[in-house]
């Protein structure tokens, strides 16, 4: 991987970070604090543009901006230096001469040649599955699942994974019929993927999970914790379905029949408060998917097995009773895909957060829902 | 899963799993089966250039040898197409395909108008093309133009490893003639790919670079050189939009009309010779459709109105090159925008 100066004691590396498989840079598009400002873990520091998508980068520590070492406009290499933050007592000098001797050390990733495959895959009932998994030297606590929404795949979780693999195990995984998972789907409803989401927690040896789903995922995860109470350590629903018979039509059936780019990108807008998030190249990266052999009937399955005319056939409301695992619920408050209203069904059953976001806050606002979730999941596994 | 291969192993690929999936595939042309056999050689050669190599013991019976008769074998590629195959002849190098007009221009290209739509013709022919191999005037010309030119033809020039597999399975189950046209200089460039089938459907552009300077349309391996230019001018503060046509036939004009419409100044990019010329062609229908919004006379970057040289010095002068587009680029921008701006 990249190689570079470690920081010395009181000095924290701002660099560049890996958004999803496929970034090696990243371009600078604002600084949100000036040198000298004070800043707390978790404020906002600087605007990223990647070829994909749009972020904000919070600060890993608290501490005063020393160096903004890449200004505004500077494209950097993932992993490269952008600023420096550091303790006020550290030196001027120090600072310096940390920068010059990270600069003069860093490689970028690229520059090395092909590290190794990023995901892997595994077989579950007779599918080629793929997960990608990124853990900690000593994982905490049960491992998290993240599953992605109708049409989407495990690049969904590009600002999430990282972060939530600070502490514990992490694997995103690609659903039947999705990402570059087979595109066998079953009956391509509710039930078969709760199905194949139990083979994949078997396969790679989770005998209990944190589970965190968006959209389709979330229902996926909320109909396994209902029959698999004993496997699922915690449910965090983003944005799901099951909660109510609503869905956007047109995105459903928008997303199915969309087959060139102009048409396309009208749809994926509905997924994002920010219209401005859909870049060609998240465009680009739906249609290549899309166009793969056996994607479209894979979709058409399942948008007919769990939403046809409009309406959704697998609504959970009623036995959330008997929900045992604790419930985060993440919803934002421009969602045109699912009504926020929905989320007030786990009103009173667990914490419900609303965002200001559309139906992907775990994009548009990914710095919350971090927080959000990996508070959760301390919450839940603490001690008594 | 996506992984790194060369622009001809994603033809032989695309070959290949088309072969697998549809048993009236078949593959035809000069030495695609012949070499086996010879001189301590087991395989085929696969063609000239070998993109067919592995392909022969594969699919028994699917890849045949041709005489040398180009007129012969590609009137054996339509009457196939016409009678239930799905045929896809390789004609080394598209500067042979003069004695084949008759068989393209007439029969394969007309005959699902002349039935009223009951006859189809789903028959590719697959064709080396380009200059920059020292191969001389008979073995370098472009000249996809002449075969745009004829309704009833569709025509891909794929610029990347990635379109090169999905336009050629788009191409093969296609019920149209295509002749997909291979550039032998790319043959060797790397790119992503996945191992599954995927399509690309004719007719859509690819926006390759967004930009909002000066829009430059490139076709083939001109939409690398168009990169490198860009490269260039960017560090000048011009800010260049490429688009790949990535087909010549249907001609997705949208693309086109949107990047000028937002640059107001085009660069046309093309390998082949100037007259009657795809780049000719863009200039008019930008000329006639975004007169409004053109800012500056679009620049045509192209080959001379000559046969490419054998000379090795001159070939290279013949290609467009990067700094020909630069400039071309340059002098379209008049300074008015980029770092004078």
């Amino acid at each position: 991987m990249t190689t570079g100066q470690e920081a010395p004691a009181g000095v924290t590396k701002l660099g560049m970070p890996k958004w999803g498989l496929s970034m090696r840079e990243g371009k600078v598009t604002d600084w949100l604090v000036e040198v000298g400002e004070e800043v707390a873990e978790g404020t906002e520091l600087f605007e990223v543009e990647t070829e994909k998508i749009d972020g904000a980068v919070e600060s890993p520590a608290a501490g005063v901006l020393r160096r903004r070492v890449a200004e505004v406009g500077a494209v950097v290499p993932v992993g490269g230096l952008v600023g420096v933050l550091a303790d006020p007592s550290v030196a001027d000098a120090d600072v310096d001469a940390f920068v010059a001797a990270f600069q003069a050390s860093f490689v970028p990733e690229e520059a090395e040649g092909e590290a190794e495959a990023p995901t892997r895959t595994v077989e579950v009932g007779g599918r080629r599955l793929r997960y990608l998994e990124r853990a900690p030297d000593q994982p905490a606590g049960d491992p998290v699942v993240l599953l992605h929404g109708f049409g989407g795949d495990l690049n969904n979780w590009l600002f999430n994974t990282d972060k939530l693999a600070e502490r514990r195990r992490v694997r995103a995984l690609d659903l039947p019929g999705h990402g570059e998972s087979a595109k066998d789907v079953g009956a391509g409803d509710v039930a078969a993927f709760a199905e194949v989401l139990g083979g994949f927690l078997d396969a790679v040896g989770a005998g209990r999970a944190h589970l965190v789903g968006h959209s389709m995922g979330g229902a996926v995860a909320l109909a396994y914790a209902l029959e698999h109470p004993d496997r699922v350590a915690s449910l965090t629903l983003v944005a799901a379905a099951g909660l109510g018979d609503d869905i956007n039509a047109d995105y459903v059936d928008g997303f199915v029949a969309a087959e060139r780019r102009r048409e396309l990108k009208g749809v994926l807008e509905l997924l994002f408060a920010d219209q401005g998030l859909v870049s060609r190249k998240l465009v680009d990266d739906v249609l290549r998917y899309k166009r793969l052999d056996g994607v479209e009937a894979a979709l058409g399955t399942v948008a007919g097995a769990m939403y046809p005319s409009g309406r959704q056939v697998t609504v959970l409301v009623e036995e959330l009773d008997r929900l045992e695992a604790p419930v985060l619920v993440i919803w934002g408050e421009q969602d045109r895909v699912l009504p926020a209203a929905h989320a007030q069904a786990l009103a009173g059953r667990g914490r419900v957060e609303v965002l200001a976001a559309g139906h992907s806050p775990h994009m548009e606002a990914a710095n919350d829902v971090n927080r959000l979730v990996a508070g959760f999941l301390d919450d839940v596994e603490r001690p008594g | 899963m996506a992984r790194t291969i060369t622009f001809q192993k994603a033809i032989n690929e695309a070959l290949d799993q088309e072969m697998d999936r549809d048993p009236t595939v078949v593959v035809f042309g000069e030495d695609v089966a012949g070499g086996q056999g010879a001189g301590g050689e087991l395989d085929a050669w696969g063609g000239v250039l070998g993109v067919t190599k592995g392909l022969y013991h594969k699919h028994p019976g699917r890849v045949l040898d041709t005489p040398i008769s180009e007129s012969a074998f590609i009137g054996a590629a339509v009457g196939a197409a016409c009678s239930g195959l799905r045929p896809v002849a390789e004609l080394m190098f598209v500067d042979f395909m003069g004695v084949c007009f008759d068989q393209i221009f007439n029969q394969g290209a007309k005959l699902r108008y002349m039935f009223g739509g009951k006859a189809r013709v789903p028959m590719v022919i697959r064709t080396m093309w380009g200059a920059g191999i020292r191969a001389a005037s008979q073995h370098s010309q472009s000249l996809y133009s002449i075969f745009t030119h004829v309704p009833g033809l569709k025509v891909a020039v794929p610029s990347t490893p990635y379109d090169a597999k999905g336009l050629l399975i788009a191409a093969i189950r296609d019920d149209d003639p295509v002749i997909f046209f291979e550039n032998k200089v790319l043959y060797t460039v790397e790119g992503e790919v996945p191992e599954e089938s995927y399509t690309i459907p004719f007719g859509e552009a690819n926006v390759v670079r967004e930009g909002d300077d000066v829009s430059v349309v490139a076709i083939g391996r001109m939409v690398g050189m168009a990169r490198q230019a860009a490269e260039e001018l960017a560090a000048d503060g011009i800010d260049v939009e490429i688009v790949d046509l990535r087909t010549t036939s249907p001609l997705d004009e949208d693309t086109i009309y949107e990047t000028v419409e937002r640059t107001g100044r085009l660069v046309v990019v093309d390998e082949d010779n100037p007259r009657c010329g795809m780049a000719a062609d863009i200039s008019a229908l930008v000329a006639q459709n975004c007169f409004d919004d053109l800012q500056a006379p679009v620049q045509m970057v192209t080959a001379p109105h000559t046969p490419p040289p054998f000379t090795g010095s001159l070939e290279d002068l013949y290609v467009p090159s990067a700094a020909r587009i630069a400039e071309a680029v340059r002098k379209t921008a008049g300074g008015r925008v980029g770092a004078a701006s």
